[in-house]
């Protein structure tokens, strides 16, 4: 931890998720004057945002606003912030809240100096999660490249393995420490933030889209992975089932939403993402063509010009139409897609490389929720209210408008700390 | 302060096996003279940093140079307060992870019996060994030219100023009020409200977001206008804003006025990049008054810190698209004058005031395939729609409302309004392109529709219709903030958003180009009231960021707690204005004479002027000119006959710096010919640092800077741009001397393209060895 605590605080403001709304809101508040705390239950901060390879509209790398990001938290200090921490418990009102945080072990201290030693000497692998698993990577790691705080963890499924004592010996700078314990310590604050963001809709759920069964087909999450030069295959666009170029590519709109059986909000970012996975495949593979199948279009306001770039191309097409089937061609691992075309009235038949699901946002609330005071929505979404928040876990939304909500929870946050 | 130098040379991380820690102290000691320099294996860990605490307290060293790791990381370890000067010489990434230890030569050696044989043989790798020499170098003269710096401080004001009294602007000043700051809020009009007030119901704002709601801008009125510390000015215009954050001076107005202290029209074609224009004067009609000059002071004006402009739009004019019928037939109306009505009472068509009970709305003019909504759309003339298709359902039970679109743009949670107005038995929603309106002999309309999705071309007849026109910002017409700036009164980079004063920055989505002046509600995007009111929520808290920041001396984004600012030596100043011209910020006023007015809460620290500068007499005071010169001659530049090349990089600190400690991190290798330093922005590169590497005798000059162009990556908007126009300067200096051009190139980059890094080094590389040594080395 770059700032271990020294003494509970009397007063300051908790956000709760370290993705680019949790950030945002803790250097807002920051640097108006407050002392904020960052609770991030990954080993890095960057969430969502680190494993996008280019935001739209602009097509620019994530990291460029996550490093100037990071050079704010690491120039003020105003921000903490405890990188494996998740929050246990909740207790309190606004303007005086006590609350439990739980540290998970990483097995490797701040002593770590990202000398790499203890991956070298670490003879096991494990499937990459950064990557959603479409690579391995050492169980001793660098989350990736760009992770804040830059330290190596170790994967708890070697502890106890002479593959943990291995990388403890290759360690000079005694960073490792097998005996680490998971350690709960409390919190006084004045507001709390949640800004725990979304989870990519578990794409196996929707039976008819075949993921998880036709080798081919992946999620628009795992497109942002396999078309970045830091990815599985080092920002080459391949298809999981036999490593081909992929020269013909569908994308699935509403892959879960605007589904009552599924999520039956519209997740705002598919469309966008989609039309911008495009340029990916059409920059990497200059060949190659792409089709988006959708319900409707949504690039509102500034993203229509981004639409018609993209139209632009020829080699982009649209039909509107839902996907009713996706079934794999045995023989050539080639994906076969069944839609209805509601402009011309007829079923069409089409053969891919590869399909590519535009599957939704659920918020992360979905699956845990807000241990303390929280409201939430009929689809999980936390309301704003006594418990404050922001981004992709209070509504769908993309990176700008996250920005928004952030900054102005920060807001919300300070007008909380004259309470009592 | 007296400085007192130590140089901490770390050799962890491979650092002490790459390279020759004796030697890289004998630069330290040996021809710097600096008293105190100590090796250590760890100098992060516990041990190594109580060393170099042991010498601050004992030895009173308070300038520390740390030959390790990079900057980027251990920043908490090597803080040693702030009275104290760290500087970071990355020997670790940019060295010893990025070029090779050692190197094989070929060793002509006698073998037992006297035979001659040639053996390859390992040897430490001197390139390596040079270059982090010359990085030590470098990392003392800059301890060495650097000084702490001291904040900027005046007596600023903590008002708020808000322009604009909509739903957007009353938010903005609510929420900064209710913070603790005081507020004064500018209406043109005679009421508050804007077009919130002019609303039958609101689109929802609230969970579960699928019920029409209740306009509350009362209810906002109502409470602005009791609190206490709130001021509001309705009828009221701004005629200049001058000063700068902390200490704008605003002049008000009666709206629709003209005064003197209207913002004079720009002294010459303002053209922010390139040569200063001869100045042409301006033509006044007879009838206008003449505005003082902005940087006359209005004694009457008003004092403000920070303003947020909400000033909203105008309803655009759907008249270009003449199938349509808008403009011909009275009864084609747009959805603001649909609002206006249903707002008054029942919907009742223009031509006649009959009751319309069969409504239809139009989503998108395009023809032939074209899918555009209307001009300054967003997805809020969708719900629009919605909205007032609800309307016509409300007045009328056997009301029908159509609604003919290409796209239904009801993104997120406000799919839920969709479909709850989709479960409205009188809602037609049908897929479709319109072909065409026309009136029939009863006033009453025909609307042919074509490519719907049940399949077929259709013509309905309703009694009105309703046109889904958009908002045009305001800026689009108006300066409105009236800036006295010598730069122009209005934002810049308008152009690039339609008019929209939107940011360009998806991370940081309320940056402007005016600090201190930030923008909420639909003069940004086209927004619901919900999405106004979540705006100005976020942009009354950076306002507020801003006076704070302002009030402790220190920058606002991205160089966000930077105390240092530009200081001038006006005694040599030639008043070419090139620095009050190219500042993105409009930090500079020049007066009459050309000298430049420096604003320093206005500055955002990048120091663009500092390289604009021909006379060099702009610095800050951990960055200037001279620190950087000396920088590029403390390299060591070997002899011809050595046959090494020597190239120095200037390298964005954002963008650039971080990519290169990734290749680093990646172990990716490449020439060990280039000396990279950092710099805040390319923008702030000074050609004479070109011309002091190439009179050393060094062969090639690099600049590596972020993407330009519409979708620029520069945090600081124009840095690396600017750049490069200069070097066309620089090219042609070059062929004067007889120097090839092609030794100085600038490269975009992106931070996450660290891939590239040896690719681009090594070509640039190849190109210098190409054209061969720099003919002046040695003179």
């Amino acid at each position: 931890m770059a700032h271990e605590m020294s003494g509970a605080p009397v007063s300051g403001i908790l956000v709760v998720g370290g993705g680019i709304s949790g950030i945002t809101t803790a250097l807002e508040a920051a640097e108006v004057g407050h002392e904020v705390f960052i609770v991030e239950k990954n080993p890095y901060l960057g969430g969502r945002v680190a494993q996008l390879y280019k935001y739209f509209p602009k097509l620019c790398p994530p990291a460029c606003g996550l490093e100037i990001n990071f050079q704010r938290i690491k120039k003020n200090r105003n921000v903490k912030y405890f990188t494996l921490t998740e929050v246990e418990k909740i207790s309190g009102a606004p303007g005086n809240y006590d609350v439990t945080l739980k540290e998970t072990p990483g097995y490797v201290n701040s002593n770590c100096t990202c000398c790499g030693k203890c991956a070298e000497a670490c003879d096991v692998e494990i499937p990459n999660e950064f990557n959603f698993g479409m690579d391995k990577t050492k169980a001793a790691y660098l989350p990736h490249e760009m992770a804040f705080p830059q330290r190596y963890v170790l994967h708890p499924s070697i502890l106890g393995t002479s593959a943990a004592q291995k990388c403890k010996d290759a360690c000079q700078y005694n960073a490792i420490d097998l005996d680490m314990k998971p350690k709960t310590f409390t919190l006084k604050v004045a507001s709390i933030v949640w800004a725990t963001g979304w989870n990519p809709y578990d794409a196996k759920k929707i039976d008819n889209l075949s993921f998880g069964k036709v080798k081919n087909v992946i999620t628009n999450i795992m497109m942002e992975r396999l078309a970045a030069p830091n990815g599985p295959t080092k920002g080459k666009i391949v298809r999981p089932s036999d490593g081909k170029a992929v020269q013909n590519i569908a994308f699935v709109q509403c892959a879960g939403s605007r589904d009552e059986n599924h999520l039956p909000f519209c997740s705002y970012i598919c469309c966008l993402a989609s039309l911008k996975q495009t340029t990916y495949i059409r920059e990497a593979n200059p060949k190659s063509k792409a089709t988006i199948f959708y319900i409707d279009l949504r690039t509102p306001g500034r993203y229509e010009k981004f639409y018609k770039k993209v139209k632009a191309d020829t080699n982009v097409s649209f039909v509107k139409g839902k996907v009713a089937k996706i079934e794999e061609d045995a023989s050539t691992g080639d994906v076969l897609v069944t839609v209805e075309d509601t402009l011309a009235g007829k079923k069409l038949h089409e053969k891919f490389d590869m399909v590519v699901l535009a599957a939704g946002m659920e918020p992360s609330t979905s699956a845990v929720k807000v241990p303390g005071n929280a409201k939430y929505d009929e689809n999980n979404f936390v309301i704003s209210g006594e418990i404050l928040s922001t981004g992709c876990v209070r509504k769908p939304c993309d990176v700008m408008s996250s920005g928004q909500t952030a900054t102005g929870a920060a807001l919300k946050a300070i007008q909380m700390l004259g309470r009592r | 302060m007296e400085k007192k130098l130590g140089v901490y040379i770390c050799g962890g991380c491979s650092i002490g096996e790459g390279l020759d820690l004796e030697k890289l102290s004998l630069v330290a000691t040996k021809e710097y003279k600096v008293p105190i320099c100590k090796t250590h294996p760890a100098l992060c860990g516990e041990e190594g940093v109580s060393l170099i605490n042991q010498d601050i307290e004992t030895e009173g060293v308070n300038t520390i140079v740390i030959a390790a790791c990079s900057g980027r990381v251990k920043y908490d370890v090597f803080d040693f307060g702030p009275s104290n000067i760290v500087e970071r010489v990355n020997v670790r990434e940019q060295v010893v992870w990025s070029h090779d230890w050692t190197k094989q030569v070929q060793v002509k050696t006698k073998d037992a019996e006297g035979k001659e044989e040639v053996k390859a043989e390992t040897k430490p790798n001197e390139d390596t060994q040079m270059l982090g020499e010359d990085y030590i170098r470098m990392g003392i003269v800059k301890a060495n030219k650097t000084s702490l710096p001291e904040p900027f401080l005046e007596e600023f004001t903590k008002n708020i100023l808000v322009i604009g009294g909509g739903i957007t602007g009353l938010t903005a000043a609510i929420e900064a009020a209710n913070t603790g700051y005081d507020v004064t809020i500018v209406e043109k009009n005679s009421q508050l409200g804007g077009y919130a007030a002019r609303q039958r119901k609101q689109i929802p704002t609230k969970a579960p977001y699928s019920e029409l709601e209740p306009a509350n801008i009362q209810e906002k009125i109502k409470e602005i206008s009791n609190h206490p510390r709130i001021t509001i000015k309705t009828g009221t215009e701004i005629a200049r804003i001058s000063g700068a954050p902390g200490m704008f001076d605003v002049s008000f107005k009666q709206a629709g006025t003209k005064t003197k202290w209207d913002v004079p029209p720009p002294r010459k074609k303002e053209e922010e990049t390139g040569e200063a224009k001869t100045e042409e004067p301006v033509e006044l009609p007879a009838d206008q008054i003449k505005c003082e000059d902005i940087l006359t002071k209005d004694t009457d004006a008003e004092r403000f810190g920070v303003v947020v402009v909400a000033a909203g739009g105008r309803p655009a004019d759907p008249s270009e698209f003449e199938h349509l019928g808008y403009g011909k037939f009275a009864n084609v109306i747009t959805n603001v004058m649909m609002e206006d009505a249903a707002a008054k009472g029942k919907i009742i068509r223009p031509s006649d005031g009959k009751e319309a009970r069969t409504v239809a709305f139009i989503q998108s003019p395009g023809l032939n395939g074209d899918d555009s909504d209307f001009p300054y759309c967003s997805s809020v003339t969708s719900m629009i729609s919605l909205k007032q298709a609800k309307y016509v359902r409300e007045d009328y039970t056997d009301g029908k409302a159509f609604i003919f679109y290409k796209h239904m743009r009801t993104p997120g949670v406000y799919e839920n309004f969709y479909k709850s107005m989709q479960n409205d038995e009188g809602i037609f929603l049908t897929r479709g392109e319109v072909k065409g309106v026309t009136e029939n002999a009863d006033k009453s309309l025909t609307v042919e529709v074509d490519d719907t999705m049940i399949g077929e071309n259709i013509a309905v007849n309703v009694d009105m219709v309703v046109l889904a026109t958009g908002m045009v910002p305001e800026t689009r017409f108006d300066p409105v903030i009236n800036l006295a700036y010598r730069q122009g009164p209005a934002f810049k980079d308008l152009e690039l958003f339609d008019g929209y004063c939107d940011s360009n920055y998806i991370c940081f989505p309320y940056e402007t180009r005016r600090t201190g002046v930030y923008t909420a509600g639909n003069v940004r995007q086209t927004m619901t009231n919900g999405e106004c009111i979540e705006d100005a929520t976020g942009a009354a808290l950076k306002a507020i960021q801003c006076l704070e920041s302002t009030n402790r001396g220190m920058a606002v984004h991205p160089r966000s707690g930077d105390t240092s600012f530009p200081e001038f030596f006006f005694q040599r100043c030639t008043q070419c204005k090139r620095c009050t011209e190219e500042c993105p910020f409009g930090a500079l006023d020049d007066d009459e004479k050309g000298t430049p007015k420096p604003n320093p809460t206005r500055c955002r620290r990048c120091g663009t002027c500092m390289g604009a500068c021909p006379e060099r007499i702009i610095s800050f005071k951990n960055y200037h000119v001279d620190m950087i010169g000396s920088m590029v001659k403390a390299i060591n530049v070997p002899d011809e006959d050595e046959e090494k090349y020597r190239i120095v990089a200037f390298v964005c600190e954002n963008d650039a710096g971080p990519a290169l400690d990734m290749a680093g991190l990646n172990k990716l290798k490449f020439s060990a010919d280039i000396r990279f330093i950092p710099v805040r922005c390319l923008g702030s590169v000074n050609t004479i640092w070109i011309a002091d590497a190439m009179s050393k005798g060094m062969d090639g000059v690099l600049l590596i800077g972020c993407k330009y162009g519409d979708d620029y990556q520069c945090h600081f908007v124009k840095g690396s741009e600017l750049c490069n126009k200069r070097m066309d300067n620089v090219a042609e200096t070059l062929g004067k001397l007889r120097l090839e051009p092609v030794r100085v190139q600038q490269v975009q980059f992106s931070i996450d393209e660290y891939n590239k890094i040896p690719e681009v080094i090594d070509k640039f590389v190849k190109v210098i060895e190409g054209v061969g040594f720099n003919p002046m080395k040695g003179f």
